[in-house]
Parts: C-alpha cells; structure tokens; sequence
C-alpha cells in the first residue's frame, strides 16, 4: 500500500501529480476498454441488423463522464476540493452508469456471441450469486450504505492518503451504482424481474437515504472540509441526486405505462369502426 | 350489422370510468401531492429563500421524514402524471373524481408538512420571524380547505358511482 502524506497540503506538485497518475489510469482504462470493444460490437452487429446509433452515442458519453470523473482535472481538483469531489461523485456514481445501463450492454454483447456461448452466459446470469447481486434491496444496501461509511466515518480521508482505498471507493461507486441501476430499470434481459411497485419503492427510500445523508453532511461534514465547501458540495449532493433519480423514475414509470397499455380495447375498437 | 352510435360511445364512457374510478383517485392523489412539494420547493426554498435547506433544531426523525417525502413527491408527480396519460388513453378519465384526488393529495401534504414536520419535528420554520404564528395558521388553514373541497368533490363521485351501480344490478 502506498501512503502519501501529503497529498491534502500540496496539492499539484509533481511529487502529488506522479503519485496519483497511476491509480488514474488503472481505474479509466477499463472504461476506454469497454468502450472500444462496446463500438467494435455495434459495428460489427450493424452487419445484420443495425444497432441503434443513440444507444452507441449514450454508451460514449457515459464513458466519457466516468473517465471525466477518474482521471484529468476535475479527479485531480476532486482531492482537494470537496464540490469537485461531489461532482465527480454524481457523475461516477449516478450519471454514468445510468448512460451506460440505458445502453443495453448485454443485448449487444448476447446478439454477439454464437448460441451456446450465449446460453452459457444466460445460465451465468441467472446463477444465485448473480440474482443475488442483481436484487434491488441488496443493489440500494450497497449502493447507499457504501455512501454512508465514506462519509460519515473517516474513510473519506483515509482514502485521500491510501491508493489501495481510493481505487477500492472508486471501483465500489461506480459497480454499486451500475448493479443498482439495473435493478431498478430493466433496459438489458432480465431473469427474475421484480414487480414496478416493488421497484418503485426502493427506489424513493434510496433517494430519501442519498438526500437525508446529504443534509447530514450539510450540517456534519467528513472532517478536514471547509464549512463553505461542504455546505455547497452537499447541497450538490443532494440537488443533484434529485434530478438523475428523476430520470430512473421516469423511465420506470414509462416502462409500466408500456406495459399496461390496453391492447384488448383498440382491437376491439378496430373491429367497429 | 353493429354500428356505434353516439349514445353506446357515451355509455361505455360512463361505464369505463367506473371500472378506472381508483385509479382516477389515485392518480389525482399522488399528482396533488407532487404539486404542493414543488410549490414548497420551488417557492418556498428557492425564490423566497423562507424555508432553511435545514434547521439546526432538526431532529433525526424529521430529516428522515423529509428525506422520504422529498423522495416520494418527486416520484408521485412522475406516476400520477403517467396514471393520467394512462386514463386518457383509455378514454376513462374522470375529471371531478381526478381533482378531488388532487386537492385531497394537495390537503394532506400540507397538513402533513405544516404541523407535524415544522411544528412536532421542527424541520424548520414557514419563514424566519417573530410572528410565525400568523403564517402557520395561514398555512394550515388553506391546506384544511384544499383537504375539505377534495373531500367533497371524492364523495359526490362516490354518490354517482354507487347510483350508476345500483341501476346497473336493476337492469341485470
């Protein structure tokens, strides 16, 4: 493990720049990964059936904001200014996967593969550790519970002086965010599928647990905050939770209105007219 | 041959209503509350800065309150919106039933957010003066008219649907 001192007082000096510009690239390199291999696919899906272009494009963007949120200025800003941090938090934690989720990853990546390697696949998905991984209580328990250790005990400057803990907080972020997202909207296959009721109310307790720790942190912030930052960092928090939750309600709450749509009734009004 | 006329359009209108006479309630319900959080939000917190994003007296049940209420009104505003396009569609919205479900949602959370989370929790205050009182009263009395109105109009609807059933059994 590989402790730096003094990151928190000497912020942007070579000695701090050198020593952060590893872990940046362990934790963005997957995502220009996974974003290659995503375009790769499409193309090659294109040949039969064309894949659709948004979905491509919000699969970009939602890796450009997670690398946005990993490496470059605002990751490095993020050590040392707690708006910053909170930004890059929403983004990692919220924005991209949300992107990434509404990508539909693994349509594209079953279309790809030949029939029992996809089966095999399937089978994988719907193993127990996978359903358990994928359940809404247990996604929002992660999701939510691992923002209330980061910052309501020291783990949040503790990560600031252990790589081996900012790479752990940062992959934890964006993986909780990714399962709880596709627990909550179903965009990609899913095996065991949760009624919209059920759904809907894990989704309002994790948005009132993001936003009740969000006042917390307005009034008690991690220790080593200035009040000014916290004081915006966590109104960020907050604010911004609402409109990115906005959007998984909407599109849960327009999957059900799909779903119940009245086929019986315009046949039948077919017929009579 | 079967042609529709306007008065079998008109019945099976009626009658469709009926069948989707909760989710009518229901969509108004939610809708009215999602709507007075807004106002509260958006008037209230952000463009006469009256209410405190919190309140050094907050206590722990009341942000818990809070947190949960903020998070459902967004939510009941998004569902009741889309229970509403769900009704048209089916050609079974029911327009009094609707509003008295709005001002009874509307009623309620006001209720609800004027005495027990300023008043008992003491989440914070209507606006930071001397004389308080005055707007708690003003608050708390519309919200107990908007609740009354809806009431009514919800037991009017009520009145009719129970008729229209009692007919339906007669001519059955």
């Amino acid at each position: 493990m590989n402790i730096n001192e003094h990151s928190h007082h000497t912020p942007g000096t070579e000695q701090h720049l050198t020593q952060w510009i590893i872990p940046q690239l362990i934790l963005a390199l997957p995502f220009v990964i996974l974003l290659c291999m995503y375009i790769l696919a499409a193309l090659r899906s294109s040949r039969n059936k064309p894949w659709p272009l948004y979905r491509t494009v919000i699969w970009l963007i939602g890796n450009i904001l997670a690398v946005a949120a990993l490496a470059g200025p605002l990751a490095a800003l993020a050590h040392t200014n707690f708006i910053a941090h909170m930004l890059s938090h929403l983004l990692l934690g919220m924005l991209a996967p949300l992107l990434m989720v509404m990508a539909a990853p693994m349509t594209l990546l079953l279309g790809m593969l030949s029939i029992p390697l996809a089966k095999r696949l399937t089978r994988i998905m719907r193993s127990w550790p996978l359903r358990m991984l994928t359940h809404p209580m247990i996604t929002s328990s992660l999701n939510i519970g691992g923002l209330w250790l980061l910052y309501t005990t020291n783990l949040y400057s503790l990560m600031h002086e252990s790589i081996l803990l900012y790479l752990i907080v940062h992959f934890h972020l964006f993986a909780a965010g990714y399962l709880f997202t596709v627990s909550i909207i179903y965009i990609d296959p899913v095996h065991h599928r949760y009624s919209y009721m059920y759904r809907s109310i894990v989704l309002v307790i994790s948005l009132a647990g993001h936003g009740v720790l969000s006042k917390i942190i307005y009034a008690h912030p991690p220790a080593g905050i200035p009040l000014d930052q916290a004081t915006l960092g966590s109104m960020l928090m907050y604010y911004g939770g609402d409109a990115i939750d906005i959007m998984l309600m909407f599109t849960l709450c327009m999957h059900w209105f799909r779903s119940t749509r009245p086929r019986t009734d315009l046949t039948m009004r077919k017929s009579t007219i | 041959m079967y042609l529709p006329n306007v008065n079998d359009e008109q019945d099976s209108k009626v009658k469709n209503r009926y069948v989707f006479s909760r989710r009518n309630l229901w969509s108004g319900f939610l809708f009215g509350i999602g709507l007075v959080a807004f106002i509260d939000e958006t008037v209230f917190h952000q463009l006469l800065h009256w209410h405190h994003f919190y309140d050094k007296s907050t206590s722990e049940v009341g942000l818990i309150s809070d947190g949960l209420f903020h998070a459902f009104s967004w939510f009941a505003t998004i569902g009741g919106l889309f229970m509403f396009a769900d009704l048209r569609r089916r050609h079974t919205l029911w327009l009094t039933r609707w509003w008295g479900g709005i001002l009874l949602g509307a009623g309620t959370f006001q209720l609800y957010d004027g005495l027990i989370q300023h008043k008992l929790m003491r989440l914070h205050q209507i606006r930071y003066v001397e004389n308080v009182m005055v707007y708690d009263l003003i608050w708390n009395i519309i919200a107990a008219v908007l609740f009354l109105i809806g009431l009514g109009l919800i037991y009017r609807t009520r009145s009719r649907l129970q008729a229209e059933k009692a007919i339906a059994h007669e001519h059955q």
